[in-house]
């Protein structure tokens, strides 16, 4: 299977352990990722909070690339990213701004490819393949599904799943043989961008998050967000510093247990590269 | 040639003042049929309607104009006077020189000729006119009324002591509807079962009143006067008439641990049950999914117990025929559902109010049960989970109404009066618990309403926040109910051992099918359509039929019952003669030219139009056609505009006759 593959900032930088998980999983898989050519940043938070036409313009280039390299199916693994391209596709809706953006970035917009976010693509393989593949089923692993606030959000921009109790990561993790705890914080922010401007709030957020998945019995916490892992790994230290309580949480990207079902080890998917790991805790 | 004769009216100064009435007269008189013409100030006092009668007799008069008002305001008067004189009432018209001429001009040379083309018009309807007589329709003096909650007993009710028959239909095991089972009412705080029960006993032992309670409307044939109702009367699996209601049954049934359908699941039942001690029959019923006998011909100790051998394992579902003059629909209101599931594509659920997943998370009904004393804890405000009584409770309103997000974007009218019984019901069972309600707008209009709410609020010291909630979680056995202060400007987080959700009223499960089988109207959320918001506020635009109660819009008790009144005196205006008249102004088929194609059957909004077929007096066949039935035709001419052989025609507004008023402008 062939997809076009729109990695974005993060993937190619702070996160690009991240990258080296969903590449090797999703090459397990058989699945081709086809680059698209020329990328640029999509603007992520920075674009909207200045200009409205920027911030959709920015993605819209990617997404005429992405058309002219022929993907018509597009995956952006940050939810951020794939979400700026799902709303450049539904301002261009019914010719609203398709016009103005084709004007602006030179190109011609046609906005018919799908945009799959990472949970999407394993729903594209199919779950069933995806379980035909596990060769160690995750047994001893119970996580804490965490969506963050941008995989089912905006809803009626993402249109993807229950935006307030998803259960879509539940179904893959289930597929894995591992087990998964209902939990509050699944949707909840914890705090994104503000790790540079607000690193407190960051903190506080994560503690939430972290001690909650804990308190109901998980044992690892699993995201499909460059993000939300960033400030749950990352910063997982200073939360434990800030709020005096060890943690221990382990973090994983959804790729990472995909990855370890299949029997890939945790140096080839990069999970070794984490700021805490299983020796830690 | 005809005889007809113009009365032309100043109407004081509001016609005369910008068209000359006089000239008007003199112009006229000449047209062609016209016997006479006149004027007079105030044609329809008694002096001018006598003038119209005079010359009737003295001239020998075929046809008459009166150049006035609109036909809405006047028609009738001069029809009747024309009668009185002896002239077909229908063949009067109305030229509406006022609201169609002096009203709305000021040049008064032009208005003037203006009024003389109106009446021109309205003289060649009329001498296109042919008498027609009122079509009389045999009326059954007996009303059907459908649902037996507070609306359809105070229908009933009303009708039968007013000496009708009625016919109820419940579709419950018991009459009383949702109010049975609330626990006290708004603005007064009286026992809903109180003033609710004596009633039921009067629906039930009324010598006039015809009970099928279990039982479903499941055709209507007919029209008004007219109706034949078939009714499915589901299984019951017990006979009515031999049990006497001892209770030994349900006492013995070892299968107990059925949620309640009576007490939204806050309570149990067993598998042979009565929905609750002051049911209306106060019969039991058996619930065929669940009871051993029906599902594998085990277990029976009921039946061993019925000293009254009325239980039939084997009872089938009956239909039954009744034939009733009108109908009053009364089918209530069901609870927007907050879970994710739903009925509608356009409607999401609330996923972040946890309902469903967390026990002690509920909706109002679930907690009038909790706090009536007739519920499952006998009034003891007990939580679900644990049965704890809860310190903290959290009372949040608009859940689905006015929430276009969520698919509903009116207002649920009530839960702004019963989250504030809610919260003072609470303070006063839970001395020093908090109560708190989540509000957008407080809306209590209505007598004692906004004393009622500002009493939960000041006296009994309910802790109201104006704002929305976000999110509901649970942890460690509190739920955490984050929301908005908005009048305060900070976010709020509330441990609560209670969260009560004041969910959107939505009609009754099944109302679009109910509608269809009787061809009355219904809005884009299933409410039934009156015939008019302000004038006709209980009618249907199906003759007969009448609606009351919360199937047309939510609302309380009080409302409910006006309006069941209402409906019920409009029922007994149509059941006080054996005849009921009708308007001849329908349409009429011409069987010789129908074509049979049947589009008129397919368009008419009414199904006023049946496919029949013409046969000789020894009924050898000659062909197809349509036939309209005059007692369903509401005369609205969507049959004239389609027929493409043009055999369809209104009477009293004949293509003729249109066609000579416009050449008359010629």
């Amino acid at each position: 299977m062939n997809i076009g593959y729109y990695p974005g900032c993060a993937l190619h930088g702070s996160s690009n352990d991240y990258e080296q998980s969903l590449r090797a999983c999703l090459r397990a898989l058989d699945v081709q990722l086809r680059e698209v050519k020329d990328w640029i940043c999509c603007g992520a938070t920075a674009a909207h909070a200045l200009n409205h036409k920027l911030s959709l313009a920015l993605p819209a280039r990617n997404l005429a690339l992405a058309e002219r390299d022929g993907h018509k199916q597009l995956f952006a693994p940050c939810p951020l990213c794939s979400m700026q391209l799902l709303k450049v596709q539904k301002a261009i809706a019914g010719n609203g701004l398709r016009a103005e953006l084709s004007q602006i970035i030179e190109a011609d917009l046609r906005g018919d490819g799908q945009i799959l976010n990472l949970i999407q693509v394993f729903q594209t393989i199919g779950l069933d393949k995806l379980k035909a593949a596990v060769k160690e089923p995750l047994k001893s692993v119970t996580a804490a599904c965490y969506y963050g606030c941008l995989l089912t959000r905006p809803p009626d921009v993402v249109h993807f799943d229950d935006f307030e109790q998803p259960q879509s990561m539940e179904a893959v993790l289930t597929v894995l043989g591992a087990k998964t705890v209902e939990w509050n914080y699944k949707t909840e922010c914890c705090g994104a961008g503000m790790t540079m401007s607000s690193e407190e709030t960051v903190l506080d957020l994560a503690y939430k998050i972290l001690s909650n998945a804990a308190a109901h019995g998980a044992n690892c916490v699993v995201v499909a967000c460059p993000m939300c892992h960033v400030n749950l790994d990352l910063k997982q230290a200073a939360v434990e510093e800030r709020h005096n309580k060890k943690l221990g949480m382990v973090i994983y990207y959804l790729t990472d247990l995909v990855g370890l079902a299949m029997g890939l080890s945790a140096e080839q998917l990069g999970i070794d590269r984490h700021f805490v790991t299983k020796a830690q805790s | 040639m005809s005889r007809i004769g113009i009365f032309t009216c100043g109407c004081g100064e509001n016609i005369a003042r910008t068209v000359d009435v006089d000239e008007v007269t003199k112009q006229v008189s000449s047209l062609p049929g016209v016997r006479c013409s006149a004027n007079y100030k105030y044609m329809c006092s008694d002096p001018g309607q006598a003038m119209v009668r005079e010359k009737i007799a003295s001239e020998k008069l075929d046809g008459v104009v009166v150049a006035s008002c609109s036909p809405h305001m006047h028609l009738k008067t001069f029809r009747k006077a024309a009668q009185a004189a002896g002239l077909n009432p229908y063949l009067v018209e109305m030229a509406n020189i006022r609201e169609h001429c002096s009203w709305v001009h000021h040049e008064r040379r032009q208005a003037t000729a203006k009024a003389v083309d109106i009446i021109r018009l309205s003289v060649e309807k009329v001498r296109n006119d042919t008498a027609l007589d009122p079509i009389r329709v045999p009326v059954t003096r007996r009303a059907l009324v459908i649902g037996g909650g507070v609306a359809g007993i105070q229908a009933a009710v009303d009708i039968a002591d007013a000496g009708y028959e009625v016919v109820m239909v419940e579709r419950e095991p018991s009459i009383g509807g949702k109010m049975a089972g609330l626990s006290e009412t708004f603005p007064t705080l009286d026992c809903s079962q109180c003033i609710l029960t004596p009633r039921m006993v009067e629906v039930g032992q009324h010598p006039r009143i015809k009970l099928y309670s279990y039982s479903e409307v499941e055709a209507v044939d007919g029209f008004v006067g007219n109706f034949k109702i078939t009714i499915r009367q589901k299984a019951r699996y017990i006979d009515i008439a031999k049990c006497t209601g001892c209770g030994e049954c349900w006492n013995v049934c070892p299968l107990k641990k059925n949620p309640s359908e009576f007490d939204f699941g806050m309570g149990m039942r067993t598998a042979i049950y009565i929905p609750f001690p002051q049911a209306v029959p106060a019969r039991p019923v058996i619930d065929k999914k669940v009871c051993a006998a029906i599902i594998r011909n085990g277990c029976k100790l009921c039946e061993k117990k019925c000293k009254a051998e009325a239980i039939n394992f084997k009872d089938q579902d009956k239909l039954v025929e009744e034939k009733v003059g009108t109908i009053v629909v009364a089918t209530g209101y069901k609870l927007y559902n907050i879970k994710k599931e739903q009925d509608k594509a356009w409607l999401t659920g609330y996923g972040e109010y946890g309902y469903g997943r967390y026990k002690n998370v509920i909706d109002s009904l679930q907690f009038e049960r909790l706090v009536s004393a007739s519920g499952p804890t006998s009034g003891v405000l007990k939580r679900p989970s644990d049965g704890a009584i809860p310190k903290n409770v959290v009372f949040i309103s608009c859940v689905g109404s006015r929430d276009n997000a969520k698919g509903l974007p009116y207002c649920s009218k009530i839960c702004c009066m019963y989250t504030a019984k809610h919260a003072m019901l609470y303070k006063h069972k839970v001395h020093g618990g908090e109560a708190h309600v989540f509000y957008m707008d407080i809306r209590a209009g209505g007598k004692g309403y906004d004393e009622f709410v500002r009493r939960a609020i000041e006296q009994d010291g309910a802790k109201y926040y104006r704002g929305r909630v976000s999110k509901i979680t649970e942890e460690d056995g509190k739920l955490v109910v984050r929301g908005a202060d908005t009048l305060a400007g900070v976010p709020v987080t509330i441990e609560a051992d209670l969260v009560v959700l004041a969910s959107a009223m939505r009609p009754a499960d099944g109302i679009e099918e109910l509608a269809q089988k009787l061809n009355i109207g219904y809005d884009e959320f299933g409410f039934l359509l009156e015939s008019h918001p302000k004038l006709r506020p209980v009618e249907t635009n199906t003759a007969g039929i009448f609606i009351a109660g919360a199937c047309h819009a939510p609302k309380d008790i009080p409302e409910s019952v006006a309006q069941a009144s209402a409906a019920a005196s409009k029922v007994q205006v149509m059941l006080a003669s054996d005849e009921l008249t009708r308007e001849p102004e329908i349409a009429a088929i011409n069987e010789q030219t129908c074509a049979a194609c049947f589009t008129c059957v397919q368009t008419c909004p009414y199904h006023a139009v049946e496919r029949t077929e013409l046969r000789t007096p020894r009924g050898s066949f000659i062909k197809r056609t349509a036939r309209v039935n005059p007692g369903l035709c509401m005369g609205c001419g969507t049959c004239v505009s389609v027929c493409p052989s043009k055999s369809a025609d209104l009477q009293g507004f004949t293509e003729q006759q249109i066609y000579a008023e416009v050449e008359s402008l010629a």
